[in-house]
């Protein structure tokens, strides 16, 4: 086997790795050198090291790429894990059949969804997509197979979901779908001016809405700290007017020579994007772009350059949610950095049956932020800070950096979890939070010192 | 929608082919050695909106086989209007050279035996007037490499029988597609380090799918092959020779 170069999405941390790859399902696990460790990898669209293990071999999941069956009237699908979320979708929309959830992106593989209990925009109706999984089977390295399911092997299947791929390799699942009457959405737009408004917005949109999402002006501040666009539809209840998918493809061609996202380019972007006309117009749009609005550009994290970039994604809970939230915007917007990525969310209550799985009851904020070494961890330190007194946490799919104590506070239930981790199996994200190993990001110019 | 009959279906080029032949609402025989795959194949293909399909397990080396198995697949489709020959095996060309067995094997499975097959397909399509012969040769066979000889050398003896096969078909409306990928990330070449003129198999099927519907006689793919392999032929022997190849 040729060593392979692999990254994930945010580009932190390239390196070499033995793979493997299995042609079908029933392949034997994969025989790896003694000592050394493995970890499934599906398309790489987890941010940091949550989906690398750094010294050890990957485990490409993309080649298992088979549907198995397709119950068009119970809206049952059952496939393999490395299908892509996209593929699921291009087969059951014209049958009248969506995924329960679906994230910001379709270019998921099912295995990566279930590892890491992905959300979307309508987590206050249907939760996360583990609760979605009828049934995955799980292949360990010592060659036993488990069905697990809610009923059957239960711990197993609550140590899975979400249990960023550490459990074993997911080699097929079976997905609860819903129904739809057309892949248009009807949807609308909506300004507000503060972070006050939002939170009075959102829950007025919750009630009539299932997705409702905002993009949020990570730079603006005092009274217009966290003004935003506030988007919330629903399925079109209408089969008319066959929505043409999106035609032509942009991509990033090449890695940016350093980042393109700076103060200046953001300040004009976020101007721009706040008073861009047409808020307030219901209109009916393809689901792609409503869902998937990154996916028409083709490899935009090189936009960030070759130091690459961070996900933060935090969730506050309960009560303390606009204050804390306010807290956070702050600080954000007085350091100068962040992206035109920059989204808030409320989370329902309904609960995954997930062990680790990242949302609880509460906000989450997500915001992109170019690598600029030293400077942006200090950012980070305080914005952890805030989130561990408030009793939040931090997203692993997005995580590069979190420090392993706060792992350790915040997802309490990690030492029941470890005993379902395959002994072949490691990740740079895992060994990060158990062991606190140090990782060095950026292959670019050398960080700024503090 | 063409009845299609598929040797060698589980490869990768072959099975990313078969998912736009099912799409387009082809009716399927799928032919391979390895059952199980197939059986995974098929019902892959069964969810992606195939309504007629049935697979069929040959050692495409047992000659003797290959008159029932044609047999077989004309019983269940009714007719062959597209036969895809797929299959093939990547020798490893180090231990060619050491070994004559090991090398006439290789020219047995990727060479003979294909000849022997098109040999019956082509009287069966013959006495129809009609149908499409598509093979998938290789650009290794546009020129012998030292590196990679043996594969190249059977591949060279494939595409030149598709050519003659070509003109002696044609006034009677029989269609020979040569298929020559070059590059391919597919479980064959695996061993391989990957740069920039490797492609996906989906990519080769999408190629193959549309020399099939316009009846192309040779294929490049991707299609920068053409000019590449224009250079590599093009090249003089003193050249040649001493390139690295």
């Amino acid at each position: 086997m040729v060593p392979q170069s692999v990254s994930s999405w945010g580009n932190l941390i390239r390196s070499s790795y033995v793979v493997y790859g299995l042609r079908s399902r029933h392949d034997a696990f994969p025989a790896i050198s003694v000592g050394s460790t493995i970890l499934p990898y599906g398309n790489g669209r987890s941010y940091g090291d949550s989906c690398l293990n750094p010294g050890g071999a990957l485990l490409l999941t993309r080649s298992l790429d088979r549907f198995i069956a397709f119950d068009r009237d119970a809206g049952l699908i059952t496939c393999e894990a490395g299908v892509l979320l996209a593929e699921i979708l291009q087969l059951t929309v014209p049958a009248g059949w969506f995924l329960a959830v679906v994230p910001g992106t379709s270019a998921v593989t099912v295995g990566g969804a279930i590892a890491n209990d992905v959300h979307g925009k309508n987590h206050h109706r249907a939760g996360t997509f583990g609760r979605h999984v009828r049934e995955l089977e799980l292949l360990r390295s010592d060659g036993q197979r488990l069905t697990c399911s809610p009923e059957t092997n239960a711990d197993w299947f609550g140590a899975t979901i979400g249990g960023v791929g550490l459990t074993g390799l997911i080699t097929c699942a079976q997905l609860q779908l819903r129904r739809i009457a057309g892949a248009e959405m009807e949807l609308e737009v909506i300004r507000f001016a503060n972070l006050d408004e939002f939170f009075r917005l959102s829950e007025v949109s919750d009630q009539n809405f299932e997705y409702t999402v905002a993009w949020i002006d990570c730079l603006s501040r005092g009274k217009s700290l966290g003004r935003g666009l506030l988007q919330r539809a629903n399925h079109s209840a209408s089969p008319m007017g066959h929505a043409r998918a999106r035609t032509g493809h942009m991509a990033m061609p090449f890695m940016a020579p350093f980042s393109l996202v700076n103060t200046a380019t953001l300040r004009l972007f976020n101007f721009l994007y706040y008073h861009r006309p047409g808020i307030r117009r219901r209109r009916r749009e393809h689901f792609e772009s409503f869902f998937f609005p990154l996916d028409s550009v083709a490899n935009w994290n090189r936009l960030y350059g070759p130091r690459g970039f961070y996900q933060y994604q935090c969730v506050i809970p309960g009560q303390a949610g606009p204050e804390m939230t306010a807290q956070l915007l702050e600080k954000i917007a007085r350091s100068g950095q962040g992206s035109f990525l920059a989204v808030l969310k409320q989370f329902g209550s309904l609960t995954s049956p997930g062990m680790l799985s990242f949302p609880r009851c509460g906000v989450t904020l997500a915001l992109d932020f170019p690598n600029t070494g030293a400077r942006i961890e200090r950012l980070f330190t305080q914005l952890d800070e805030i989130v561990a007194a408030a009793g939040g946490r931090l997203y692993p799919a997005k995580d590069a950096r979190m420090p392993a104590k706060l792992f350790r506070n915040t997802y309490p239930r990690w030492g029941e979890f470890e005993r379902y981790v395959d002994p072949a199996f490691s990740s740079g994200f895992w060994r990060r939070v158990t062991q606190g190993e140090v990782v060095v990001h950026g292959g670019g110019p050398a960080t700024e010192s503090a | 929608m063409s009845r299609t009959l598929v040797i060698g279906a589980t490869s990768a080029i072959a099975e990313a082919t078969e998912r736009l032949l099912a799409a387009r609402g082809d009716a399927l025989y799928l032919v391979g050695r390895n059952e199980k795959m197939l059986a995974e194949i098929a019902a892959d293909l069964v969810v992606r909106g195939c309504s007629r399909i049935a697979t069929d397990s040959l050692d495409a080396n047992d000659l003797s086989a290959h008159e029932a198995m044609l047999e077989r697949a004309e019983g269940f489709l009714g007719a062959i209007d597209i036969a895809l020959v797929a299959y093939g095996t990547l020798p490893d060309q180090k231990r060619c050279e050491s070994s004559v067995e090991l090398t006439v094997r290789e020219l047995q499975t990727n060479a003979i035996s294909v000849v022997a097959l098109l040999t019956r397909l082509a009287n069966r399509m013959e006495q129809r007037r009609a149908g499409i012969i598509a093979v998938i040769s290789s650009v290794a066979g546009d020129r012998g490499r030292g590196s990679n000889y043996v594969y190249g050398s059977a591949k060279a003896l494939v595409t030149a029988f598709l050519s003659g096969l070509h003109q002696r078909l044609r006034p009677c409306g029989v269609a020979v597609v040569t298929i020559k990928p070059g590059f391919v990330d597919t479980p064959m070449t695996a061993a391989f380090r990957k740069g920039m003129l490797w492609a996906k198999p989906e990519r080769i099927g999408r190629g193959i799918v549309r020399a099939l519907e316009r009846k192309r006689s040779t294929v490049y793919l991707p299609w920068f092959w053409r000019p590449i392999m224009f250079v590599v032929r093009a090249l003089p022997d003193n050249v040649f020779m001493r390139l690295p190849l």
